[in-house]
C-alpha cells in the first residue's frame, strides 16, 4: 500500500458525465475511478471496465454443490451406512432431489458472496479512502491518478472545461487498512461544495 | 444502448413529487437520524411484552415437555405447525417482489423490496421456532445435521421430507439474509457518510464493509444481485414445495394429493403480499414515505393478491372434485364429512370466506385503490390464510379412519397460543428496529429509477413520445455514434 496523488473532479449530472468520461479518455489520462451513489448504467463500459466473470464462479459453485449433494447421499445410502426404508432401492436419486437442488442454492449463492466481498475487498472495519462523502449521496466523483508525467494544473482545468463542478488534489492510500469511520477522518463535513 | 429508452408516460411514475438524488437520500435517511417516535416506543414495548410471553410459552414447553400443548391422538400437529406453514408463507413475498420481479424487470419493486425482504427474513426465523420447539427434546434439535457423530456415524434420511425441510428452510434464510445485506451495503455507506455522531459512523462504518461505490464494485454488485435474484427464484418456489412434501407424501387423506405445491406456493404469495400491504401501509403513513411508496405500488400488489387468492380457490375446488371424483370412501368422508361440514365445518368456511370470496373484490379498482380497504382486506386475507393451514392440518388428522380413533375436540392450550403470540412479538421487535435503524427503502435502486419513472422526469418523454419510428431510430444512432453521449435516458436502459 502506498499512498498516491490523484486529482478528483466531481460531476452532479449524468447528462455531463458521460461525455466527460469520453473526452478524459481520448484526452489520454487514465481514470483510476469513477464513485457513483447508485449504479449506472453504462457507465462500466464507457470506462472501458470488462465485464466482470462473477457469474462464472457462482456457476463453479452451485456445481460444487451439486456435486458434494449428490456423493454424499449416494455414499451414505450405498456404503456407509444402507438403510432399508420400506423395501426402497438405497440409491434413491429422485428423493434426493431436493436437498442437492437446496445444497446447489446455497453453495452458489454463499460463495458468490464471498467472492465478491473478496475481489472488492469489503469487510467490517475494512476502511478506504472516500475522495468525497458525497460520492455515496448524489455526486459521481471522476478520480484521476497522478503520474510523474501528469501535470496537476493542466489536468484540473481539463476537468473543468468538461463540466466537474468540484475539483481538488488529494494525496490517499489506495488500498484499504483495518480501521474505523469515527477516528482519523471527518467525513460529512471535511470536503464539500454547494 | 436501445431503442427502448423511454418510460410511456400512460405509467404512472414510480416516485411522486419533484425529487433530486439528494431529496431521496434526506427523506429515507432523516427516520434513522433523527429520535424515535412515541408511537414507536409503544409498539416497540407491545412487541417485546409479547415476545416475552412467547419465551415465558415457551420456557413451559421445554420444560415440561409437549404435554402443555393440547396435542396428542390423533392430533399430533396442531397450532404448532400451523404457525410454521403460515408464518413460511408469509416469507414468500418478499423473495417475490425482490427476486423474481427483478427478473422481470418490474420498477416498481424498488420502493417496496427493501421491508418486503426485512419481513421474509424475520418471517423465517418465526417459522423456524415451531418444528424446533416441535421436537420437544429441543437440545437434541442438532441431530437434524448431517455431522460425523459418535452414533456410527448415523446419518439422518435424506430421503425424508422433513430432512428436506431442514435444508430448504436453512438454505431459504442463509440465502434471503445473503441477498438482502448485499444490498443494504451502499445504503449503510450513505448512512455512514451523513453520519454526524462519532458512535454512528462506526456502527454504520461497520456495517458498510467499507463501501465506496467504486464503478467495478457497482458492476459486480448488479452481476451479484442478478444471479442471486436468479438463484432465489426456484428456491423460493422449492421451499413452498417441500413444506407442502410434508403433507403431499403421506397417505392421510386430505393430505395425499398432487396438487399441494402449486397450490401451496400460491397461497404462500397470496398471505405474504397481504402481510407486505398491512406493514407498508403503516410503514408509508407513520414515516411519511407516501411519495415512495405509492397508490400504484398499493394497487399492483393488491392486483398479485386477487390473481394468488383465486388461484387458491381453484384449487379448494380442485381438492374437493377430486375427492368425490376419486370414489375413495375416506377421501369422500374427510372432504365432504369431516371439512366442509362436522365439529370443524366453521374453520373451512371461514378460510373459504376470507380466501376466495372477499379478494374478490379486488377487481375493482377503486377498491384497489382504497388505502383503508386494502389495509382491512390484508388483514382477513391473513386470518383466512392461518385457517387454511389449520384446516389442512387439523381436519384432516382429527379423525383417524377408524371411529375408535376419533380425537376429541382439539382446543390450543394458552402456551400453544402464547407461543405463537411470541413469534408475532419477535417478528414486530425485529420489524420496529429495522425500521427504525435501516433504511426501509432501497435508496441507490430508488435513485437508479428516478430519472426514468419520477414523476418531474416523466414530464420530459413527451418529445419522446412524439417522435416517428424514424425519427427514433436515427436519434438512438446518433447516440450510439457518440460513444454513449450525452443523453441520461440513454444512460439509464
Amino acid at each position: 500500500m502506498a499512498l498516491k496523488k490523484f486529482v478528483v473532479g466531481c460531476f452532479d449530472e449524468e447528462k455531463v458525465l458521460f461525455p466527460a468520461v469520453d473526452k478524459v479518455r481520448h484526452a489520454g489520462y487514465k481514470i483510476h475511478d469513477i464513485y457513483t451513489p447508485f449504479p449506472v448504467h453504462g457507465l462500466d463500459k464507457a470506462m472501458g471496465l470488462r465485464d466482470t466473470s462473477l457469474h462464472t464462479a457462482g456457476f463453479i459453485y452451485g456445481l460444487t454443490g451439486t456435486t458434494t449433494a449428490v456423493t454424499f447421499m449416494s455414499w451414505v445410502f450405498t456404503k456407509d451406512w444402507p438403510m432399508n426404508i420400506g423395501g426402497k432401492p438405497h440409491f434413491a436419486l429422485p428423493a434426493w432431489i431436493p436437498i442437492t437442488f437446496e445444497l446447489t442454492v446455497l453453495m452458489a449463492a454463499v460463495g458468490m458472496v464471498l467472492t465478491f466481498c473478496y475481489i472488492c475487498q469489503l469487510a467490517p472495519f475494512i476502511k478506504k479512502h472516500h475522495f468525497h462523502a458525497r460520492a455515496t449521496d448524489d455526486l459521481f466523483v471522476m478520480v484521476i491518478e497522478c503520474t510523474d508525467k501528469t501535470d496537476e494544473s493542466a489536468l484540473s482545468a481539463y476537468l473543468e472545461s468538461v463540466g466537474a463542478k468540484e475539483i481538488n488534489t488529494q494525496v490517499a492510500e489506495d488500498g484499504w487498512w483495518i480501521g474505523r469511520y469515527d477516528r482519523e477522518q471527518k467525513l460529512y463535513n471535511e470536503p464539500t461544495i454547494a | 444502448m436501445s431503442l427502448i429508452k423511454y418510460e410511456s408516460q400512460v405509467r404512472e411514475p414510480l416516485v411522486d413529487g419533484h425529487k433530486t438524488y439528494h431529496d431521496v437520500t434526506e427523506d429515507i435517511c432523516h427516520t434513522i437520524e433523527a429520535k424515535p417516535t412515541r408511537l414507536w416506543y409503544i409498539g416497540f414495548y407491545i412487541s417485546v411484552a409479547l415476545l416475552m410471553f412467547g419465551v415465558f410459552s415457551v420456557y413451559r414447553e421445554v420444560t415440561y415437555g409437549i404435554g402443555q400443548w393440547n396435542l396428542g391422538r390423533t392430533i399430533g400437529w396442531g397450532w404448532d405447525i400451523t404457525n410454521f406453514v403460515w408464518w413460511v408463507g408469509i416469507g414468500h413475498a418478499g423473495t417475490l417482489i425482490s427476486a423474481i420481479l427483478l427478473l422481470f424487470r418490474q420498477r416498481w419493486r424498488t420502493g417496496v423490496n427493501r421491508a418486503a425482504e426485512a419481513m421474509t427474513i424475520f418471517a423465517v426465523i418465526c417459522a423456524g421456532q415451531f418444528p424446533i420447539f416441535h421436537m420437544g427434546r429441543v437440545w437434541m434439535a442438532f441431530f437434524t445435521l448431517p455431522y460425523p457423530n459418535t452414533r456410527g456415524p448415523l446419518w439422518p434420511n435424506f430421503n425424508s421430507p422433513l430432512m428436506w425441510d431442514v435444508f430448504a428452510i436453512s438454505t431459504y434464510f442463509t440465502v434471503s439474509l445473503l441477498f438482502w445485506y448485499a444490498g443494504l451495503l451502499p445504503d449503510m455507506a450513505t448512512i455512514r457518510d451523513r453520519a454526524k455522531t462519532k458512535f454512528r459512523k462506526m456502527m454504520y462504518g461497520v456495517a458498510a464493509f467499507g463501501w465506496t461505490g467504486s464503478t467495478k464494485h457497482w458492476q459486480r454488485h448488479e452481476s451479484l444481485s442478478l444471479v442471486l435474484a436468479g438463484l432465489s427464484t426456484p428456491l423460493v418456489l422449492s421451499v413452498h414445495t417441500i413444506v407442502s412434501f410434508d403433507f403431499a407424501t403421506s397417505i392421510i387423506p386430505g393430505w395425499h394429493t398432487t396438487i399441494f405445491p402449486p397450490y401451496f406456493v400460491a397461497g404462500a404469495i397470496f398471505s405474504g403480499f397481504a402481510m407486505v400491504q398491512t406493514l407498508m401501509l403503516v410503514m408509508r403513513k407513520v414515516m411519511g414515505l407516501e411519495q415512495y411508496i405509492t397508490l400504484s405500488h398499493i394497487e399492483v400488489m393488491n392486483k398479485v393478491i386477487v390473481l394468488t387468492g383465486s388461484i387458491v380457490g381453484c384449487a379448494y375446488l380442485t381438492e374437493l372434485f377430486m375427492a368425490w371424483y376419486s370414489m375413495v370412501p375416506y377421501e369422500q368422508d374427510h372432504f365432504f364429512k369431516y371439512r366442509i361440514a362436522g365439529p370443524y365445518g366453521w374453520s373451512y368456511w371461514l378460510m373459504m370466506t376470507c380466501n376466495v370470496i372477499s379478494p374478490q373484490l379486488f377487481w375493482f379498482k377503486k377498491l384497489r385503490r382504497n388505502i383503508t380497504f386494502t389495509f382491512v382486506m390484508s388483514i382477513v386475507v391473513n386470518i383466512g390464510m392461518w385457517f387454511e393451514r389449520f384446516v389442512i392440518i387439523v381436519t384432516s388428522i382429527y379423525r383417524d379412519y377408524l371411529p375408535s380413533s376419533w380425537s376429541l375436540y382439539y382446543r390450543p392450550s394458552i402456551w400453544e397460543i402464547g407461543f405463537y403470540l411470541g413469534t408475532f412479538g419477535l417478528f414486530f421487535t425485529c420489524f420496529f428496529l429495522f425500521a427504525k435503524y435501516f433504511p426501509v427503502i432501497a435508496i441507490a435502486e430508488i435513485k437508479h429509477v428516478l430519472k426514468t419513472s419520477g414523476e418531474s422526469y416523466k414530464g420530459e418523454m413527451t418529445g419522446i413520445e412524439r417522435m416517428t419510428d424514424e425519427q427514433l431510430y436515427a436519434d438512438a444512432h446518433h447516440h450510439d455514434d457518440h460513444h454513449h453521449a450525452a443523453d441520461v435516458k440513454v444512460a439509464h436502459n
